[in-house]
């Protein structure tokens, strides 16, 4: 081996962002590599890519639909990951939370317009909090590994909303085609600025955990569970309540993203209304350093990009499987810059102090 | 001596980030001696030997084995080289058996056969004198004989050079001796033998050359017949130290805590602490001796809250807390401060700065949803200040400060709360040794304040010099009670292995 | 009309078996890989690609083995020596095979194979086994990757219970620290482990496009994937309880679509809920006994940094 792996004492902000974006930058020119593969020329590719993404005002709406669910469904995440709770159970928090909205927007459809639209929101937030609770419970109870419970949930909620889809709920009004009717007006969400309300619930909802992580006492209590359950219970904490107050929390925001995107998207209940953003948002939320206002950043550039890659789709016939590939590899790089940012290279012989000029 | 050199070590450095472990560390050993390496917590002891052992690679020097210059990439390669580590913390799989560790990494036939390996094993136990079950799984193990599978998988291995890490920390006197006798056997039969201590006592009994690390760097080498314990104590700390700890006569009031029938059962169900009674009075220092898992953390803990109790009582000034959590007991107006053995993972929240630390015991006092941080701050403030402190700032995590300033944060919160108890488990562990006599002076300090206070202790010597009174912790039970000022370091010995004083001078009994 | 059943059952539990069986290599190496279902999706794409393109079914094989362990290659690439979080980077490998499957596959929906290949993975009887009644039929009258099934069961279980380099994956896997300072190197066991891991799975995926289904479609694993991971859990960890439990989700997968047959009307989908309840029940009697010997590997998840102090 000619290199030694060394940890980095510290290092300034401004070289982590320098470390980060020279990994985006590789990983366009990795990217750039298979489109010309694919017999394009890539940077007309990417210049369309952001034509696409921020090229007129519809463009730009299109990719703050895209984010809202991100964003939120990250911060859901963010909650639970800061506590060590490694919540990948969103996918299943956000059917669960179109399923409760949907119970009462199919079946009370004669309801006044915002009582629905409330009744629905505090549904989708108590079922998606409850479906998080169950592994939540057992984590506090017995110790049952969370990662792999909140998983299998994710597939009982989305055989639950197939099964409702295809079954019971079949819209008989659909000539045999598996649908669930649409929702009357009354429970979906109004527009601003020709966007759904949604994109005013994820400003508040940022600003809101946010000050929730950094300013209240339960996330103060969360953040010194998340490092050791033992000074928590040494402090005197109820930390199975503080576990399950939080899960509560986290899927309860993941299940308000399944009511917004049943309400504002879908218009009603259908397997493709997590749109695979429950496991999007895991990565977004983990690149987002679990800080809100990052994750906002994060979840933003993300949505552009799938923006930016649908419409590429269409003005260069490149398929939606491509745009996912360059997706892909865009996270394998940013994912393998986080190494660099903890730890630097130093040539065998060369003695590491004499080396170093950055940091503290 | 002045046998041919078989280990030599030439000019080692090595840095973690900003902190330099070794500096240009030079040291030889030879074969069939038993070679002490001596220094204080942080004076790179440990390092060097794993810089040896091939788990760091050094930044600059070299190593030469039997005259030929060696780079270890990895500890692959210090093994071929004969060299055998017994870490601090046994490098064990809890699931598998002795055997599989034992030959785990070991080339031989593609399968495990199991009769020719058993066999080996037992041929080598037979000839140090070491019993071990080679089917017996590591979680069913003792920690003395966790440690015979280490030295085992070390000498399966041929090792001829074999380093010892603080062997003796978790053992009982009986077990160290045992322990080394086997490295005499060693020694007799031609290894080189390194062992790693901070404890004087040992060095002069066990080994025959001394070499004293200091921050880093080589003190110096010397035959242990030419050296004594006072000259050693200079070259570790680098100026002549008075070693006594002063012991404040106080007359002690009423008891602040009474403990009686206390048995405490651990997650196995087996008696951490049985039916144990004692008085611990306002103004006294109470120290419990006993060999390393004895009961003593169950025993903090039981009375702190944050272990359940099987039976029996914990009266503090007067009122039973047995079965309230540690909000329930601060809530009763109980204020109690409990200094932990595992500061970073229990006491401290290793990655949050010192404000956010000193919130976590008075948060909960704190009105509203929200936090204030303002008071933690000023306090911080005053305590960085006062206790001199060495940080680059309250909003500095607390797991980049160095051991000394760390449980200073520690004892400095608690203390600020003013309580009437303070247990502290181990607070030296880890510590220099002028940082240990500021935590002496700050005990103390409390005690003339009429803290009662439990010291939890592995230094008999200090053990002796500080406190009123010692209880003997064996195996969850007490063999004594005792007044330390008339009491021995062997007496002490003895009932940390189980020999009962009936007639115990001023127990609590 | 049961051992029809149970032979449909062991065909379906196949593409589990490899993929389980793979993820439970990997993750003895201490290696939590969610990219299963991504691995599985590169092997189908590519094994009837290329069973497509050759005709000859061997070079199926092997080219859905290499593509999924390339895709296994670049998890090890970033979690073992660029210490990515384990769990992210198994996502985004899930994203990444889906979107080569996708992009690769588009070309291949109404295709079908070459004769020489859909032969090649007909039934075959094993001579002598083949008459035993009822076993027979079941056990032993089945395609040759099912036979492949057993045997890279057997071997291993061999491999991880009686050989010396098996020993030394467990202790990588339980205490990479234990395992380094035995002189194992702990890098190169995670590499080829998870590489032998991915190759596993790209094998599943391909019995799925090459022999189960036979044809290209969209998302052709449909969440096997995941099953695969659930199924770790359940084996415990366990080789040989790997090939029962793939066998008895196989049968869970088809009995809604047999049941049918009796008039007993149970929804699919809710049948389909069946291998995630059972693993969830799994996970919380393991950790109710606290069982030390069914555990997951101590090392799970975490990196490995030799100078980590």
């Amino acid at each position: 081996m000619i290199f030694r792996i060394v940890k980095r004492a510290e290092l300034s902000k401004k070289k982590a962002i320098a470390i980060r974006a020279a990994a985006i930058v590789l990983a366009l020119v990795a990217a750039a590599v298979f489109i010309f593969a694919l017999g394009r020329n890539p940077v007309d590719v990417y210049l369309s890519m952001l034509k696409g993404a921020f090229g007129s005002s519809y463009r730009f709406r299109e990719i703050i639909i895209k984010a809202i669910p991100l964003t939120i469904t990250s911060l859901g995440i963010a909650i639970a990951f800061k506590m060590k709770f490694w919540n990948i159970g969103a996918e299943g928090q956000i059917f669960m939370g179109a399923f409760a909205a949907s119970l009462f927007a199919l079946h009370f459809r004669d309801m006044q317009k915002p009582l629905m639209l409330l009744i629905m929101a505090a549904a989708g937030i108590i079922a998606g909090g409850l479906w998080a609770l169950i592994p939540a419970f057992f984590k506090a109870q017995f110790g049952t590994n969370e990662t792999l419970f909140t998983l299998m949930m994710n597939y009982i909620a989305l055989k639950w909303v197939t099964y409702l889809q295809y079954g019971p709920w079949k819209d008989p009004a659909s000539f045999g085609f598996p649908k669930v009717a649409n929702f009357s007006d009354n429970a979906i969400l109004p527009k601003v600025f020709g966007i759904h309300i949604g994109w005013i619930i994820t400003l508040i909802l940022i600003a809101a955990v946010y000050v929730f992580i950094n300013r209240t006492k339960k996330g103060y209590e969360i953040s010194v569970i998340g490092e050791s359950e033992n000074t928590a219970r040494y402090a005197g904490m109820n930390v199975r309540k503080i576990i399950l107050t939080a899960i509560f929390i986290s899927g309860g925001i993941c299940g308000l993203t399944g009511m917004i995107q049943a309400s504002a998207v879908n218009n009603t209940l259908a397997v493709e209304v997590t749109g695979g953003v429950g496991f999007t948002a895991i990565i977004t939320a983990w690149l987002g350093q679990l800080s809100a206002p990052i994750i906002f950043i994060v979840s933003f550039l993300f949505a552009a990009l799938l923006q930016g890659g649908a419409y590429i789709q269409s003005a260069f016939q490149i398929p939606q499987a491509a745009a996912q590939i360059i997706q892909g590899t865009i996270l394998f790089f940013v994912l393998g810059s986080e190494f660099f940012i903890q730890y630097r290279l130093v040539f065998k012989n060369e003695h590491p102090l004499k080396t170093k000029k950055e940091g503290a | 001596m002045n046998r041919r050199a078989f280990i030599q070590i030439r000019g080692i450095t090595k840095t973690f980030g900003a902190v330099t472990a070794n500096n240009n560390i030079s040291l030889n050993i030879c074969k069939g001696e038993i070679h002490a390496l001596l220094g204080e917590n942080g004076s790179g002891k440990s390092t060097l030997m794993n810089v040896l052992s091939g788990i760091y690679s050094p930044d600059s020097g070299s190593i030469f084995i039997d005259g030929k210059e060696v780079h270890f990439n990895s500890p692959k390669d210090s093994i071929k080289a004969g060299i055998g580590m017994i870490h601090q913390h046994f490098k064990l799989v809890e699931v598998l058996t002795a055997k599989e560790n034992i030959i785990a990494g070991q080339k031989g036939s593609f399968f495990i056969g199991s009769k020719d390996l058993s066999r080996k094993i037992k041929d080598i136990s037979e000839k140090f004198g070491l019993e071990i079950d080679p089917d017996k799984k590591v979680y069913n193990m003792s920690v003395g004989e966790k440690q015979t599978v280490e030295i085992i998988k070390v000498l399966y291995r041929g090792a001829d050079i074999l380093i010892l890490d603080e062997p003796t920390a978790v053992l009982t006197p009986q077990e160290t001796k045992r322990l080394f006798d086997i490295l005499r056997k060693m020694k007799d039969a031609g290894c080189a033998v390194i062992i790693i201590t901070h404890k004087l006592n040992e060095v002069m009994e066990i080994s025959d050359r001394i070499t004293v690390l200091r921050r880093g760097e080589t003190v110096g080498t010397v035959n242990k017949n030419e050296t004594n314990i006072r000259e050693l104590t200079e070259m570790m700390v680098g100026r002549p130290i008075d070693l006594s700890i002063k012991r404040i006569e106080k007359n002690p009031r009423s008891p602040a805590l009474q403990v009686k029938n206390l048995t405490v059962l651990n997650e196995d169900k087996r008696h951490a602490l049985d039916n144990i009674s004692f008085e611990l009075s306002a103004g006294e220092i109470l120290g419990v001796a006993g060999v390393a898992g004895s009961g003593q953390r169950e025993l903090c803990e039981a009375i702190a809250g944050l272990y359940p109790v099987a039976g029996g009582e914990i009266l503090f000034e007067g009122e039973n807390i047995v079965g309230k959590n540690p909000r329930e007991i601060i809530k009763m107006g109980i204020s109690m401060s409990f200094i932990p053995e595992d500061r970073l993972g229990m006491g401290l929240v290793a990655s949050m700065d010192m404000v956010d630390n000193f919130i976590l015991k008075e948060y909960q006092n704190q009105k509203g949803f929200l936090i204030d941080r303002r008071p933690a701050r000023k306090k911080a403030e005053q305590l960085v200040k006062k206790l001199d402190i060495k940080t680059p700032g309250v909003h500095y995590p607390v797991k980049l400060l160095s051991g000394g300033n760390i449980q200073k944060v520690l004892l400095g919160r608690e203390i600020e709360s003013n309580p009437h108890l303070l247990i502290t488990a181990y607070p030296v562990r880890g510590l220099d040794i002028g940082s240990s006599y500021t935590i002496y002076d700050l005990l103390n300090e409390q005690k003339l304040k009429n803290v009662a206070i439990l010291y939890i202790g592995e230094d008999l010597d200090v053990l002796l010099e500080l406190c009123d009174r010692i209880m003997v912790l064996c195996e969850g039970r007490i063999t004594g009670i005792v007044d330390a000022r008339d009491t021995t370091k062997e007496q002490l010995g003895l009932m940390m292995a189980g020999e009962a004083i009936s007639d115990g001078i001023g127990g609590g009994l | 009309m049961l051992v029809s059943f149970l032979t449909a059952a062991i065909q379906a539990g196949t593409p589990l078996l490899f993929a389980t069986l793979g993820e439970t290599i990997t993750e003895k190496s201490g290696n939590l890989n969610l990219g299963v279902e991504g691995m599985m999706l590169m092997g189908a794409v590519f094994g009837f690609q290329i069973g497509l393109s050759t005709s000859n079914p061997v070079l199926a094989l092997v080219g859905a083995v290499v593509a999924a362990s390339l895709g296994a290659l670049i998890f090890a690439f970033l979690t073992v020596t660029l210490r990515a979080n384990q769990t992210v980077t198994g996502l985004v490998l899930s994203i990444f095979g889906s979107g080569v499957a996708g992009f690769i596959g588009q070309k291949l929906a109404g295709k079908v194979l070459p004769n020489v290949v859909k032969n090649f993975f007909k039934p075959v009887k094993v001579p002598l086994l083949a008459d035993v009644p009822y076993v027979g039929q079941i056990l032993f009258n089945q395609d040759l990757l099912v036979y492949l099934g057993y045997i890279v069961i057997i071997l291993s279980g061999i491999y991880l219970y009686h050989t010396r380099k098996g020993l030394n994956l467990r202790v990588t896997g339980e205490n990479p620290a234990a395992a380094d300072a035995a002189g194992i190197n702990v890098s190169l066991y995670k590499y080829l482990h998870i590489l032998i891991g991915g190759a596993l799975c790209g094998l599943g995926g391909a019995y799925l496009s090459l022999v189960y289904v036979p044809a290209w479609q969209e998302n052709i694993t449909a969440g096997r994937g995941w099953i695969a991971v659930a199924l770790v859990i359940f084996a415990t960890w366990n080789p040989y309880k790997v090939l029962l439990g793939s066998y008895f989700f196989g049968g869970l997968d088809i009995i809604g679509f047999r049941l049918q047959k009796f008039n007993i009307r149970l929804s699919q989908y809710i049948l389909d809920m069946l291998p995630y309840v059972v693993t969830i029940l799994v996970l919380i009697a393991i950790s109710l006994r606290r069982s030390k010997d069914n555990a997951p590997p101590k090392g799970l998840g975490e990196p490995y940094f030799r100078e980590e102090r």
